[in-house]
């Protein structure tokens, strides 16, 4: 094979793609679990109930594509909220584990509600975007279109986190959450709204993904352990350490993917994955 | 005018009362301290005007007005700025960052911009290390940083809470006469200290804490002349 394989070209840019709609996906769970201290196990079934949200809102009650998306965003920003008043809220104080686990049960809970209310059937949004031809490579729209959003959805939040006065209290918060209240901050708002970013930020990657798949009730088992693990990888909580790790798990699938099988590609990541763990636990940017 | 008023305040930690029916008062543009050993409850008298923590019973009043039913994050609101001990940056936010929390209050927003002019004009140090984490400052630049923030809120009482613990001698010095400077521009300031003898030649008045109570309280000339306070914490 040669090395500048024009194939080989075009798998690394499709890796790239992938890797900044990862990188969003990956910013909402480091942003909730730098600023609360909490993993959303069930960060992906919000994605899911996103997913659900344009697609109904889109193909059975026929709003325009853009208009259901937004709502979309809204609806998971809100169900960002309710998870953290009514389940994230009382195990504030608990164990890890147990905040792990209600979480988790919010997982499955999503899951099976979305099986009872849904059906288990694969629904596709029936919007097709062109595939790109570029000398003999081809790039699909859809993932061009996620790529572009989610760096713009990251720069948004890259802006106002490193500009506004709340967005500098949520890094702050993570760093000193007991003084908060001495700089006239109330804690449990800034929760509150980081929730409903994180949340925004998942509705944001539901209007991204279901541009690409069919939505059933256990898509989120699809990607949201690579979502954690990126995080993981990145050093959880840090954003610049997600978002450097969702471009090297994405190039791990995209060109192991081409170079073997395309199986091999996630079988590669995740031994990369584990082979991190050994040599740096706290990830790339983590500070333990 | 009286600025800040305890009367007969009990406070503490669960299972562990810290403050005995302290009453402090504070007069507008006063500079008062507390002295006392460790452990007498002194940041926790800090920590309870803030609202850090709760008082048990007792009133503390602001300009006349209760606190009680005022929640922990609006303090400042009312012109209370604390400077907690340890100084508590964001040791990952730059210096500018650190001071901008400090103008979280809504009404203080408006008036960052002049603030923090003032800010670095009394601290140029922190203006040629604006950029920087808080956390490379050295000991006294984190606390220059630390009043900094207070100073962000425009208040006008400013609690201060063991500002030269942990400092080389030469630059506790320096945050003493910074002190000074401070009480000169006319803020209203309340200081918890080890450093007897310094503290005393800055205030104008001293309570002394043992134990989670008041035991003396008068001027600094009165607490430098008594007997007990020279023999047992001036080591004279």
């Amino acid at each position: 094979m040669e090395v500048f394989d024009i194939f080989l070209l075009e798998a690394i840019l499709n890796g790239l793609l992938l890797g900044g709609l990862l990188a969003l996906l990956s910013l909402g769970l480091n942003l909730i679990f730098g600023v609360i201290d909490v993993v959303w196990i069930c960060y992906a079934e919000l994605i899911m109930c996103g997913m659900y949200a344009v697609y109904y809102l889109h193909v059975q009650y026929h709003w325009p594509l853009l208009a259901a998306m937004a709502a979309a965003v809204v609806i998971v920003a809100v169900l960002g909220v309710i998870l953290h008043q009514f389940v994230i809220r009382p195990v504030l104080g608990a164990e890890p584990i147990n905040q792990l686990l209600v979480t988790g049960g919010v997982l499955f809970f999503l899951q099976a509600a979305a099986t009872l209310a849904f059906g288990i059937e694969f629904r596709n949004l029936g919007v097709t975007l062109p595939s790109i031809r570029l000398g003999e490579m081809s790039f699909s729209a859809a993932r061009l279109v996620a790529f572009c959003v989610a760096l713009a959805g990251m720069l948004g939040m890259y802006l106002f986190l490193s500009r506004s006065y709340l967005g500098t209290a949520i890094r702050a918060i993570s760093q000193d959450r007991a003084i908060m209240p001495l700089m006239g901050v109330s804690p449990a708002r800034i929760f509150v709204l980081a929730s409903a970013l994180g949340g925004a930020l998942a509705g944001l990657g539901a209007c991204l993904l279901v541009l690409q798949y069919d939505v059933h009730p256990a898509i989120g088992l699809s990607f949201g352990p690579i979502t954690f693990l990126i995080c993981v990888m990145g050093g959880l909580g840090s954003m610049a350490g997600g978002f450097i790790a969702a471009f090297v798990f994405a190039q791990f699938i995209s060109v192991g993917g081409f170079l073997f099988h395309l199986e091999w590609g996630y079988v590669l990541a995740f031994a990369f994955f584990i082979a991190m763990m050994f040599w740096r636990p706290q990830g790339i940017l983590g500070r333990r | 005018m009286q600025m800040l008023s305890l009367t007969k305040v009990c406070a503490g930690y669960s299972g562990f009362q810290a403050l005995f029916e302290v009453s402090v008062e504070v007069e507008a543009g006063e500079a008062v301290a507390v002295i006392g050993p460790n452990g007498a409850g002194k940041t926790t008298l800090l920590r309870v005007i803030s609202k850090l923590i709760g008082a048990t019973s007792g009133e503390i009043r602001m300009e006349g007005a209760s606190l009680a039913r005022v929640p922990a994050h609006e303090v400042v609101s009312r012109g209370i700025a604390h400077v907690p001990e340890n100084r508590r940056l964001f040791p990952r936010l730059t210096v500018e960052e650190n001071l901008r929390m400090g103008a979280f209050p809504r009404a203080a927003r408006k008036r960052y911009g002049e603030r923090l002019e003032f800010v670095y004009g009394l601290f140029p140090r922190l203006e040629e290390r604006r950029g920087q984490p808080a956390g490379t400052l050295s000991g006294g630049e984190q606390q220059m940083c630390a009043i900094g923030r207070a100073l962000m809120s425009g208040p006008k009482l400013l609690l201060l809470d063991e500002p030269s613990a942990g400092l080389a001698p030469v630059v506790v010095q320096a945050i003493f006469d910074l002190v000074r400077r401070i009480c000169a521009q006319g803020y209203t300031v309340l200081i918890v200290e080890q450093n007897i003898r310094q503290v005393l030649k800055v205030v104008g008045r001293a309570y002394l804490l043992e134990a989670g109570r008041i035991r003396l309280a008068g001027n600094s000339r009165e607490f430098l002349d008594s007997q007990e306070i020279r023999k047992t914490y001036l080591g004279l």
